[in-house]
């Protein structure tokens, strides 16, 4: 029960999105800080609970193995037997893998790699350099606590979502929420396969609610360089277009937080005054290359994302780059009527990673199974 | 977070956006087609001089032919004691990177719906030219490019500071000297 968060998820590590905001459904936070993040082991802890009070019948321990077709539904083989049902809802996460880059089998063989499933804790690294690819909201976080071990830690930055921690005195989720940006649907978006390739904000959640920018990371000594291009002859090369990566999420930042301020100008909302914030800082020159082998990186941690794990589908349902082929949960239905998916990246909103964002979704793909199962063909 | 509206309104900037959005879509299902060569072929002449033609190239799934062929001298300047029949093969690389970042504003001002003016850059590369000279301490190329915009448009400063960081993002050139590439020379 819960398996991702008790087994998959470094010790330090909280969600980012507040208490009041983490409500199963008719399961809400009902602690004495709805403005604080709960814990992996409370997050766990909160599903189990769920579980118990929803009295779903849940089988742990239990792997699919396979899943193909029937004549009238599919067949689920799992490593406790053998399932027939007529509709499947894949709810396996998005989340079951790191997606690391190709030439990570070339880092010389010295310098350890951990990628987000392996590392728990700084103190299991060995001492010296830290390079650490990818700066969303893992990364930023795992560079920022090995950071504080006193490693020396080198930042790879690709593109990424600048967000403050808090806006106008507010959690920047509240402002998302309040202002619709999680509920936006995903046949209403002009991009929307780049709204599902967007990669997480740089959030983390912590009891100070500190904001945890490029700035912040530098600030407590984080070197920064660009996104890791190549390997070439042991040396990570790294883009020299760093600073345009800045621009690009400056702006879009300054352009969320201006919606928010048209928004609570329209409602009327109470809120503080605009904060104001610094562009991110260009660093004077950033390296492009970094050599392996000289011992002053020990240890690199990918949090270069996640992706899922569809190993066990043998049913003929994702694309020439092994995503699932759907229309908003509904997968592809000439291939596979019945099969439906949940919890990936804006499946019908932007909210539909989320722990909470998942239900309207669910009460949806719920409805178009319903309807199948009666023999309706449905649409959107 | 928020998507910017590809409808392009009433901006008239030259920019067939529809075709490249089409192009967009229909390499989809044919990603083959969208592998493109693109090639160039140069003769010493004397000195440091050279001459290299540009005509014929690689896409769509077949030949392709530019109009007409355009022929590129390069040289070195007379404080290096050549003839100076053209610019350096470095300066290229400045041509290249410009052309590439303007053609990018257009597009991308088309496609958001905003008129240009005009639309004119510097670009300034910083190279210290003991590397080629020798000097292994120092490399061979530019340590620092520097592109400088100055953009007249139906526009915010704000909107147009966005379309120069998308011409970026999407830049072919700005991608070929910020990121490394394979590279190989033989003899045929
Ligand atoms: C590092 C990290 C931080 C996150 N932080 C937040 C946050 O702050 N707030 C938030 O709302 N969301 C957060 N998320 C997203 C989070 O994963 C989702 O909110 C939530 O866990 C999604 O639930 P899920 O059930 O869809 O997927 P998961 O939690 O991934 O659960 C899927 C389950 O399916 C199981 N499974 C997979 N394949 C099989 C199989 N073949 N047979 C049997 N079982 C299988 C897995 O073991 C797992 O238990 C975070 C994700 C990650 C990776």
């Amino acid at each position: 029960m819960a398996n991702s968060w008790r087994h998959e998820r470094w010790d330090s590590l909280r969600l980012l999105t507040p208490n009041w905001q983490t409500d199963l459904p008719g399961y809400a936070y009902a602690g004495p800080d709805p403005d604080g993040y709960l814990t992996a082991v409370e997050v766990a802890d909160l599903i189990a609970g769920y579980a118990a009070a929803s009295a779903a019948p849940v089988r742990t321990g239990t792997a699919v193995t396979s899943l193909r077709r029937t004549e009238d539904g599919y067949a689920v083989v799992t490593t406790a037997g053998e399932f027939r049902c007529r509709t499947v809802v894949l709810a396996s996460g998005a989340c079951n893998l790191p997606s690391v880059p190709d030439w990570q089998a070339a880092v010389p063989a010295k310098v350890d790699q951990l990628t987000p499933f392996d590392y728990r804790a700084p103190d299991q690294l060995a001492d010296g350099g830290v390079l650490v690819v990818g700066a969303s909201a893992t990364g930023v976080q795992l560079a920022d606590e090995i950071r504080r071990s006193g490693r020396p830690v080198v930042l790879s930055v690709g593109e990424h979502v600048r967000l403050p921690r808090l806006y106008r005195g507010r959690d920047v989720l509240w402002w998302m929420a309040a202002s619709g940006v999680w509920d936006q649907r995903f046949d209403e978006l002009d991009d929307l396969d780049r709204a599902r390739r967007l990669p997480s904000p740089q959030l983390a959640g912590t009891p100070e609610r500190r904001t945890l920018d490029l700035n912040a990371l530098v600030a407590d000594g984080v070197e920064l360089v660009g996104r890791w291009a190549a390997l070439r002859d042991g040396r990570a090369l790294f883009s020299g277009g760093l600073r345009n990566v800045f621009s690009l999420a400056d702006l879009k930042m300054r352009r969320l937080l201006s919606t928010f301020d048209e928004w609570a100008e329209r409602t009327g909302a109470a809120a503080d005054a605009p904060d104001p914030y610094a562009p991110t800082g260009v660093p004077e020159s950033a390296r492009l290359q970094l050599d392996l082998g000289s011992g002053e990186i020990r240890t690199i941690v990918w949090a270069t994302g996640y992706r899922p794990d569809y190993a066990w589908l043998d049913v003929p349902v994702l694309d020439g780059r092994g995503r699932l082929r759907h229309e908003g949960g509904v997968v592809d239905s000439a291939a596979s009527p019945g099969l439906y998916a949940l919890g990936l990246p804006v499946l019908r909103r932007r909210k539909s990673t989320f722990l909470y964002g998942i239900e309207d979704d669910a009460r949806e793909i719920v409805g178009h199974l319903a309807g199948h199962l009666a023999g309706h063909v449905a649409g959107w | 977070m928020t998507e910017v509206s590809t409808s392009s309104g009433t901006a008239e900037n030259g920019v067939n956006v529809q075709a490249l959005l089409d192009a967009r879509e229909a390499l989809k299902s044919a990603p083959e087609a969208a592998q493109f060569t693109w090639r160039a072929s140069s003769k010493w002449q004397n000195g440091v001089h050279s001459t290299t033609r540009v005509q014929n190239f690689y896409g769509l799934g077949q030949e392709q032919s530019h109009k007409t062929e355009t022929v590129f001298d390069a040289d070195h300047p007379a404080v290096f004691a050549a003839e100076d029949n053209g610019i350096t093969p470095i300066e290229y690389l400045l041509v290249g990177l410009a052309s590439c970042l303007t053609a990018g504003v257009a597009s991308v001002a088309q496609n958001r719906g905003i008129q240009l003016r005009s639309v004119e850059s510097t670009v300034e590369g910083q190279h210290d030219i003991r590397g080629i000279l020798g000097d292994p301490d120092v490399r061979n190329g530019y340590n620092d490019i520097k592109v400088t915009f100055t953009i007249d448009a139906d526009a915010t400063p704000e909107e147009i500071e966005a379309l120069v960081a998308q011409s970026q993002k999407r830049s072919a050139v700005f991608d070929a000297l910020t990121n490394p590439t394979n590279v190989t020379v033989e003899v045929a």
